[in-house]
């Protein structure tokens, strides 16, 4: 007789077969809760139970049971070499298996050598994703498998990485979007992570098969892939051990080098390892003892805020609505600060829906008694909210929560508020808003991660974070990302770690997110005496203590911290009193409807969702341009360097080609040399091919030969314009390598950075048919002209065969100089004059610095025109920057051409009160983890706000208003106190604005 | 300050390093290499340096202060030494991140010193002339050389622990010598022959049946065990017999390509004269090892640099300088070449340069060698090691496959 057996643990299940001479015979699949030893040896022990005590060959697989297999002695084999053999063996005929692990994606091909590949450290798209996901959307995995069959559209979702893909949902659902349509384009999401990252340009075709646990269970998915890769059901199919398969593959490595031994032995080895050594990344435990716990919980049962029975008060009222990302919170105070009502749930798919029953609630509560005399709502559902009820203001969320912190805490110096999406913190300086922190347009770290996480794990948030409380050694978790997090959980768990370490190790990282990340703090000094923490993350105690322990400080925590929003939002109510919010009759007869389309104003094709209410009233969402919103109309003209460079751009002449086509991409680099390339090439007599601004499709057209899925958007999208370009057939194509760009001698050097210099190799050694084609990238230095052409001369003579001369060649290369000039000059000028325009409007101006590739419409997602639309003058850091203005002096080594004019726009923002500069940083550029730092310090010696935005393929406006509003309302806030002598703002005025520099003055009015 | 402060160096590579130090004890500095490998370390780095910047510098940011608030040093009597690239990597700012971070700690008077191969830093406290350069070269021809014996010996040796010994043991010997200028520098030959024969003479069993992996990437998580999670000894566990493509080529890398912005651009001419005689200086020591090697007829030499910057001719132009640039194909090519097409490519998360010269160059080489089995894993404070590991496993599980057998020459 002769068994053999393969237990797989994976990240989430443990999976057993049992074959009998190649033949299975038993097979469990179960999920393991993190108890990954226990649950594999109950498996083992039913095994037992059902086949008696016999002797088997044994193999472990799968990421959790490394360290297992090295304690126990048991062999192991890696899970996707398993699952590679199990299908040869079993489904010889294949080419192609995918296979969607519970954190883990995989693809093998069969056909012509085998090629395995896994994701890599940075990817979402898998059974974790989906949980995630279906989580938010508050439903079963099943049911979201249900919905998903449902739909009637696909949205696009950003599918690199899972928690990107979660603020693309977000507002989806916010904005009432169907669930179906969503549940169908998560699915989608996931089928393009896994061809866009995986396939790599590979073509999956043939028979496929389909393996893991995520894809036995959902036939949605199954039928995204199928009908993404346009395969029928006989060609991509569903084998009956598609969750075994590592299993499989495992006890066929058992059946030839498995360990040899009896059932029960082999559960017994399991057994005893079961007291691992503790990993050595532990964390000191939060509370000592239930008496320490005690102390701390009756400290911070003070911050108490009166309550007053609704029954029982008549009077004025005022209600404050914070409509957040996954929960809305209702509040409801009278006349002397003190509750009423309140309310907190999560959203659970429609905010109105939510609203519209609580003020139903609230209404009947009140009866006569108590008059609504004001009305206030904050958070990304606030226009939404505004428009359905009539609430009479909508606040900034920032204002709010400083305002009810301030209730708390006249005197606070800093405010930290964790909510489920967001953190935001700010310093509070002389009663204004002296500095922001948000963090980044990813959600790691935040309050629904807990509870994911929690859930996950079988618990409920509270219990799961009861259980951190008194955690004897929390894990070390990391603090980078959600998908990083999962994994070092699995890691844990591979160690040994409880639950309750777990839970602690959590609560820690979310700390440490906050603290290290967002504000980039070292020690409680720099956050002041005086702070207060809120937002529904902070009543988990464990975060709390946290948080006490890592800053050394004592926090003051109000008992209402996840309504601080609503709660700030009703003491502004009280301070506008309005009674435009509907009555009680409006609301029972209230009737609303979603619907969705697509927007064909221009080439953005946005997905629209139009939320009709009575006396229809539309309110429009999901747009990138201002097109729907009610403030657009009068701020059209407003100055908009993005725009006019865009202009200048695309009007250049292309010349006649008698010579020849050549086709210059239009992404990094070229978007500041273009005139340089276009004047030499169209002087040369070519006539040149210039691919088109960015749109979305650009990037889906060239992500399957994206090698590094980590690199900034930028530089993916330089695919999709190569492929554009080749559409079109150009003689050539022209991407030249710079390790050093122009020298404006404002800089210790001039580098650009390594993506912009050199990503024209990655391109010719990753898209296959630029083989074909002329791909003309030679290494050039664009500060000698003489240089310039002789590298030139040799390029193109080689590729065309020799018929250049040496000296028109250096003529064309003067040109394309003059006209790169010239363009500099006049965007320079253009800035200037948007200045003075702006100026003379009254009007405030935003420096909205990146690089020049940031003007593309698809990498800065329309944000310029959205700074328009909220009465900012838009102008560029390119355009503020004059070769001849100072260099600030920074801590850093400022190498770097396009960076150093952040530093010098920094400086010009600075000193001009009227100026205000934001940040766009795209992901992945590890540059700017060093110019973020320098810009903020620039500005903040000079007490100007910091802002920054980051952004990806993601285009979450939503997010980015809120922060320029959360910007503009701070700066209005303290110019307020200012004129009231409150405070003193502005020390700009103090230092020397070049007076002496002419171009200057003439700037600095 | 040269009798006062102690300088304090982390460590990347143990036996350049440690000969490094004695070196400079020689010349009268106290110095140090930090070893610490606490978790700590990277939990402070993350603290005082911006958490998107690259793994090395947490760790080495982390490693400095945890050495200050943690070792048992004086802050007042220690100063920061740390060896730096420069070029348009991000990684040229690691002394500016240091010295933000140092403020940030409070320990704004701890000195740091930045040293380059190009030169240093200029710095009151701190002389370096031609000779100290020179002999710092050395340090790092043995260190090379050691590192490359041990690592062909220790899957092999008959006594555990023997080869790691031995060479600690040479070490000693080396560091011994390294303030006689003749001894250590005139006389390297003997030195390396020697060193080569106490190796040969090492009780080994060559039928131990082991895969070699070869590692390649950014610099430090590369070599340092800190940075990649203790890699060589995963790897030695995992029955393999690991290749480090050694510090020498990395120096020919930098010298090559203060030539190139000569050749490519016009640009540095007076850098061009003393950097072709640095190239001819090293070439002469590669002629010399290479050629002990082969003598040993137990060990490999390496690939002459030459031949390195041809066979990466038709992946990639030899002007891409920032971070590892084109050497770190050019040494996956060298390792596909010399028989071992089992590759490791290490870098730090988001890692810049490695986009296009790591994971960038890993299609064209594999479509050209289709018997290549590499694989890309990413470093950083969060990533768990179960992830990384479990993908080495499946590079090693694919090692032993038929397609991607060695192919010996």
């Amino acid at each position: 007789m002769d068994y053999s057996i393969g237990i797989d643990i994976g990240s989430t299940t443990v999976k057993l077969v049992i074959a009998k001479n190649g033949e299975t015979v038993f097979r469990l699949y179960e999920r393991h809760f993190s108890q990954v030893r226990e649950k594999a040896a109950e498996l083992l022990e039913k095994a037992l139970a059902q086949l008696g005590d016999i002797t088997v060959k044994a193999a472990l697989s799968g990421s959790a049971a490394m360290g297992l297999a090295e304690a126990s002695g048991i062999p192991f084999v890696q899970e996707v070499f398993a699952t590679g053999q199990a299908v040869k063996a079993f489904a010889p005929e294949t080419t192609c298996a995918i296979e969607l692990g519970g954190e883990d994606a995989k693809i093998i091909f069969f056909d012509g050598g085998m090629d395995e590949r896994m994701n890599g450290s940075c990817a979402g798209g898998t059974g974790a994703f989906i949980d995630q996901m279906a989580t938010l959307l508050n439903v079963t995995t099943d049911e979201l498998d249900k919905l998903s069959l449902k739909y009637d559209k696909i949205y696009p979702i950003a599918s690199r990485c899972g928690v990107f893909a979660k603020s693309d949902i977000q507002p989806l659902l916010n904005q009432g979007a169907r669930k179906e349509d969503i549940a169908a384009s998560i699915y989608q999401a996931v089928v393009n992570q896994t061809i866009a990252g995986l396939a790599q340009g590979r073509r999956i075709e043939g028979n496929v098969i389909f393996l893991g646990g995520p894809l036995y269970y959902c036939e949605g998915l199954r039928r995204r892939f199928r009908e993404t890769l346009n395969l029928d059901e006989q060609h991509a199919t569903l084998p009956d051990y598609a969750r075994f398969s590592v299993a499989l593959g495992a006890s066929m490595y058992a059946s030839s080098s498995g360990i040899e031994a009896s059932l029960s032995h082999i559960i017994e080895l399991i057994h005893s390892v079961k007291s691992l050594s503790f990993g050595t990344n532990r964390l000191d435990p939060l509370f000592n003892s239930e008496k320490e716990y005690e102390a701390f919980k009756k400290r911070h049962e003070k911050a108490k805020l009166t309550r007053r029975d609704i029954n029982k008060y008549s009077g004025k009222a005022y209600l404050g609505i914070d409509c957040g990302s996954t929960t809305t919170k209702l509040a409801l105070i009278g006349e002397d600060c003190s509750l009423l009502y309140t309310y907190y749930s999560s959203n659970e798919g429609s905010p109105v829906d939510i609203v519209k029953s609580q003020l139903e609630n609230v209404y009947s509560l009140c009866g006569e008694r108590i008059v609504i005399c004001g009305s206030a709502v904050t958070g990304y559902g606030e226009e939404l909210i505004e428009n359905a009820f009539g609430v009479s203001c909508g606040v900034v969320e920032t204002i709010a929560h400083y305002r009810a912190a301030e209730y708390f805490r006249p005197d606070v110096d800093f405010i930290l508020d964790i909510g489920g999406q967001d953190i935001k913190c700010f310093r509070i300086k002389n009663r204004a808003i002296d500095s922001i922190f948000l963090n980044e347009a990813c959600s790691s770290g935040c309050g629904s991660f807990l509870e994911t996480f929690a859930k996950s794990l079988g618990y409920s948030i509270a219990d799961f974070a009861r259980l951190g409380l008194f955690a004897k050694a929390p894990v070390n978790l990391g603090s980078r990302c959600t998908v990083f997090m999962n994994s070092s959980v699995k890691q844990s768990q591979k160690e040994g770690a409880t639950v309750s370490d777990i839970s602690a190790g959590l609560s820690i990282s979310v700390v440490k997110n906050a603290l290290y990340k967002v504000i980039r703090v070292s020690s409680a000094q720099e956050l002041g005496k005086n702070i207060v923490v809120q937002g529904g993350t902070f009543y988990n105690d464990a975060v709390l203590r946290a948080f006490e322990k890592e800053l050394g400080c004592d926090v003051i925590r109000p008992d209402i911290s996840g309504l601080m929003g609503a709660f700030g939002a009703a003491l502004y109510a009280k301070s506008h009193p309005s009674d435009s919010l509907i009555g009680p009759e409006e609301i029972a007869n209230f009737k609303w409807t979603a619907a969705a389309t697509v927007c064909h104003g221009c080439t953005n094709h946005c997905h629209l969702t139009i939320s009709t209410f009575p006396n229809s009233k539309r309110f429009i969402s999901g747009n990138q341009c201002q097109r729907f919103s009610q403030d657009a109309a009068a701020d059209e003209d407003l100055p908009n360097l993005y725009e006019y460079k865009r202009r200048c751009l695309s009007v250049l002449p292309r010349g006649t080609g008698s010579r020849g086509t050549i086709g210059l991409p239009m992404s990094l680099g070229m978007y500041e040399l273009l005139p340089l390339w276009n004047g030499i090439f169209t002087h040369l007599g070519f006539s040149a091919i210039i691919s088109d601004p960015s749109t979305r499709a650009t990037y889906e057209k060239g992500q399957f030969t994206i090698p590094s899925d980590t690199a900034c958007y930028p530089a993916k999208l330089m695919h999709g314009h190569i492929e554009e370009l080749l559409e079109q057939k150009p003689d050539a194509i022209f991407y030249p390598c710079l390790t050093y760009n122009i020298d404006e001698h404002s800089s210790d050097n001039h580098y650009n950075c390594p993506v912009v210099a050199y990503y024209s190799e990655l391109l010719s050694g990753n898209i296959e048919e630029l083989k074909n084609t002329r791909f003309l990238h030679p290494y050039l230095n664009v500060n000698k002209p003489k240089e310039l052409a002789r590298e030139l001369h040799k390029v193109l003579n080689s590729a065309f065969g020799k018929v250049f001369k040496r000296s028109e060649i250096y003529e064309a290369v003067m040109y394309g100089f003059s006209e790169y000039q010239r363009y500099m000059e006049d965007v320079r000028r253009h800035g200037r004059e948007a200045i003075k325009e702006a100026r003379r409007a009254g009007k405030r101006i935003m420096i909205l610095a990146g690089r020049p590739y940031h003007i593309d419409p698809e990498i800065c997602h329309g944000i310029d025109k959205l700074a328009n639309s909220l009465g900012f003058a838009v102008v560029t850091e390119d355009s503020v920057c004059s070769p001849d203005m100072q260099t600030p002096n920074v801590g850093v080594l400022n190498q770097w051409t396009y960076h150093s004019r952040l530093y010098k726009a920094a400086m010009f923002a600075a000193q001009n009160r009227d100026v205000e500069l934001v940040q766009m940083v795209s992901f992945g550029c590890g540059v700017d983890a060093i110019t973020t730092d320098e810009v903020r310090c620039i500005l903040e010696s000079r007490g100007k706000l910091y802002t920054q935005l980051k952004i990806d393929e993601i285009t979450n406006l939503g997010a980015v208003k809120i922060r320029l509003r959360s910007l503009l309302g701070a700066i209005e806030e303290r110019e307020n106190r200012y004129e009231h002598g409150l405070c003193q703002i502005y020390r700009g005025d103090e230092v020397d604005t070049h007076a002496s520099d002419p171009q200057h003055a003439a700037i600095s009015l | 300050m040269k009798s006062t402060h102690t300088l304090l160096i982390p460590n990347m590579l143990p036996y350049h390093f440690n000969l490094g130090v004695k070196l400079l004890k020689n010349y009268g500095y106290k110095a140090e290499v930090l070893n610490c490998t606490d978790s700590r370390v990277a939990q402070t780095g993350l603290k005082y340096v911006h958490n998107d910047i690259c793994y090395p510098a947490i760790l080495v940011v982390g490693q400095f202060i945890d050495a200050i608030e943690n070792g048992k040093y004086d802050p007042h009597k220690v100063a920061l030494m740390y060896f730096q690239t420069g070029g348009g990597c991000r990684a040229s700012n690691y002394v500016s991140l240091l010295r933000k971070a140092l403020e940030k700690a409070g320990y704004s008077y701890v000195p740091v010193i930045a040293v380059s191969l190009l030169g240093i830093e200029k710095h009151p406290g701190f002389k370096v002339t031609l000779p100290l350069l020179k002999r710092m070269m050395y340090c790092f021809f043995y260190g090379d050389l050691l590192m490359s014996l041990v690592n062909q010996c220790k899957p092999y040796e008959i006594t555990p622990g023997s080869s790691e010994k031995l060479a600690q043991e040479l070490t000693q010997e080396l560091g011994n010598k390294v303030g006689d200028a003749r001894s250590f520098c005139k006389n390297a030959e003997h030195n390396f022959a020697r060193i080569i024969s106490a190796f040969t003479a090492l009780p080994c069993d060559l039928t131990r049946k082991k895969v070699r992996v070869g590692v390649v990437g950014e610099i430090y998580v590369k070599y340092s065990a800190l940075g990649n999670n203790n890699l060589e000894n995963f790897l030695v566990d995992h029955n393999a017999e690991v290749i480090f493509p050694g510090l020498m080529g990395f120096m020919f890398y930098f010298v090559y390509n203060i030539m190139s912005d000569y050749t490519l651009y016009r640009e540095g001419r007076l850098a061009y004269i003393p950097a072709k005689m640095a190239y001819a200086f090293l070439e002469k020591k590669e002629k010399t090892l290479n050629r002990l090697l082969n003598n040993s007829g137990r060990f490999r030499p390496s690939l002459p640099f030459k031949r390195i910057t041809e066979l990466i001719e038709p992946f990639m132009g030899k002007g891409c300088k920032m971070g590892e640039g084109w050497l770190l194909p050019a040494e996956m090519l060298e390792l596909i070449e010399s028989g071992v097409p089992n590759i490791i490519c290490t870098q730090p998360f988001g890692c810049l340069p490695n986009h296009i010269c790591g994971k960038g160059m890993l299609k064209p080489i594999k479509d050209k060698y289709p018997n290549a089995n590499i694989i890309a894993v990413d470093y950083d404070a969060s990533a768990s090691s179960v992830n990384q590991e479990n993908r080495i496993e499946l590079m090693l599980a694919n090692a032993q496959t038929e397609s991607h057998k060695e192919h010996l020459d």
